[in-house]
């Protein structure tokens, strides 16, 4: 029989998460610190809107782009909270989880062979999506000593004359960084000069706990080269929606839907309603968590601080990316030891880049009982390892 | 910070000044400062454990009891108000705007108790023109906690 499979697939590596996940799942008495995703339930009255809508019969395709009415609230936020303005007829698209956009804005934007930087650590769609893309993927390695923020000398220092667009993942999952006005400032200086664009994927953009975030498309002559992603996943604790959007300059944000419409037609309708009600009566929900995840990010800091575990303090999504170079280990055989001696999963920071060797992303989007108990099994196992040595 | 340490241990009374410290960032100091203050002020009136004595062997009865009542010149509700929550088996007494004047929740060891209370006490009292009792059969979510349902965690165990 002939190869069924595609090359270019066969040659992505499964997600390092999954082959963890499979480990963590045979323990049923675990304690997972390992979960990207929020541990509050979607706020009632967004569930009932989607409830109520599937009992209205509201059970159609909306239009490819996404309902009206939830375009013009996605322009609305951006505006309040960016003071930038987008076209809700032409410059939005609301996508399957901010992880579509991703994929779609890729796809629109990428001639073969043209280069994406991807900083990392950083989530772990990027790198297979300009794979997939037809672009030819080069890795940012973000350091510590910048708190894992992208400086603008690393930027430049990774164009060449093939560079056609910079991820930009901030707030960061996994390590928790921030990009603040003056930081993005120095990059987008950078990126008009050398004339390339930015893919900025703010999906925790609601969970920063300094300042509030700022997009870097409300920077003067940004926007018109900017893909912004956001969703409804962190902020409103609704991943399971699957529910994200996009804007972009009109000429890019047509070919983007061109993609959209023939590879998934919409969005989930029932999510589209939902997220409504989520933009227009939601941002209550979202102070009352941000508030429970900040408490849970100070009581993690001072654990670490206690243990005296080497860790940046993080200060958006709900991760923290503690250091564990002290104990000569890689980050898996660490987590894996944590894992078999303490029964607390944890992911190693290599599963989201190379550079995240030596560091482990563990979540805060867990009840502070639960943090506890993680924090004092994962100081008993830090204990011994030090005392082995 | 008021807001903050009072959001916090309305949900968990037991939390400790360390650790309440640790969580909003501030130092032990301020916190315990705090805490005084708001305890002298009434502020924070005592701290409560959350029983649902369905699941114990205790036998307990809660009544609503809408009190119509006439006021009083000078007095206006108050002093009706006080004769009734005096009465140590009177959980709560609320002034409501409506169709009738004190909302009184109480709690008895049966049925019989709850309802000599009303007619042997509460009834008889000067200026209350009638009665309407109300017994809770279930208990869905009281305080803010469901009461019917334990959280669990569903989510996977482990994802990017």
């Amino acid at each position: 029989m002939r190869n069924p499979l595609a090359d270019k697939v066969v040659t992505i590596k499964p997600s390092g998460i999954r082959k963890f996940f499979d480990i963590v799942s045979e323990m049923k008495d675990a304690i997972s610190l390992g979960v990207g995703e929020p541990d509050f339930d979607t706020p009632w009255h967004i569930r009932d809107e989607g409830i109520y809508s599937l009992e209205k019969g509201r059970t159609f395709y909306t239009s490819n782009s996404g309902l009206k009415e939830l375009k013009v609230e996605i322009t609305n936020y951006i505006k309040r909270t960016q003071g930038i303005s987008y076209d809700a007829d032409h410059e939005v698209i609301v996508t399957v989880g901010g992880s579509e956009a991703i994929d779609i804005a890729l796809r629109a934007m990428i001639n073969e062979g043209e280069e994406v930087l991807i900083p990392q650590p950083s989530y772990v769609s990027y790198e297979p999506c300009a794979i997939l893309a037809n672009a030819k993927p080069v890795i940012i390695e973000l350091k510590e000593e910048n708190e894992f923020r992208l400086t603008a000398q690393e930027l430049r220092d990774a164009i060449t004359d093939k560079t056609k667009i910079l991820i930009l993942p901030f707030p960061n999952n996994p390590t928790g960084a921030i990009m603040e006005k003056e930081d993005l400032e120095a990059i987008a200086e950078v990126i008009r000069e050398k004339d390339i664009f930015v893919i900025s994927d703010e999906i925790y953009s609601e969970l920063t706990y300094k300042e509030k975030h700022v997009s870097i498309a409300s920077l003067p002559g940004m926007q018109e080269r900017t893909v912004l992603i956001n969703g409804f996943s962190k902020a409103y604790a609704m991943t399971g929606w699957r529910l994200g959007y996009a804007c972009a300059p009109k000429e890019i944000m047509e070919q983007m839907v061109k993609i959209h419409q023939f590879a998934i037609m919409c969005a989930p309708t029932t999510s589209q309603y939902a997220a409504v009600e989520a933009l227009k009566n939601g941002d209550d929900d979202v102070a009352m968590m941000r508030e429970s995840y900040n408490q849970r990010r100070r009581f993690l800091m001072h654990a670490f601080e206690e243990m005296r575990l080497k860790c940046f303090e993080p200060y958006g999504a709900f991760y923290v990316f503690p250091c564990i170079k002290e104990f000569g280990m890689t980050s898996e055989e660490f987590a894996n030891r944590l894992l078999e001696e303490e029964k607390v999963a944890v992911v190693p920071g290599t599963a989201f880049g190379d550079c995240g060797e030596g560091f482990l992303r563990i979540s805060y989007a867990y009840s502070l009982e639960n943090l506890k108990i993680a924090l004092d099994k994962i100081n008993a196992f830090v204990t011994r390892l030090r005392a082995e040595k | 910070m008021r807001e903050q340490i009072l959001a916090i241990i309305e949900k968990n009374s037991r939390i400790n000044i360390k650790e309440l410290a640790v969580i909003l960032g501030a130092d032990e100091l301020t916190i315990a400062n705090e805490l005084k203050a708001m305890e002298e002020e009434g502020v924070i009136c005592g701290y409560h454990t959350m029983i649902d004595w369905e699941k114990t062997s205790i036998e307990k009865v809660t009544a609503l009891i809408e009190v119509r009542i006439t006021p009083q010149r000078g007095q206006g509700y108050d002093n009706i108000a006080e004769r009734i929550y005096k009465y140590p088996e009177v959980n709560s007494v609320y002034l409501i705007s409506g169709g009738y004047d004190l909302l009184v929740t109480l709690e008895g060891k049966s049925l019989k108790a709850v309802s000599s209370f009303v007619s042997d006490k509460l009834s008889t009292l000067d200026g209350v023109l009638s009665t309407a009792t109300h017994f809770i059969l279930k208990k869905y979510k009281d305080h803010g906690t469901i009461l019917t349902k334990k959280y669990e965690d569903t989510r996977e165990k482990v994802t990017p």
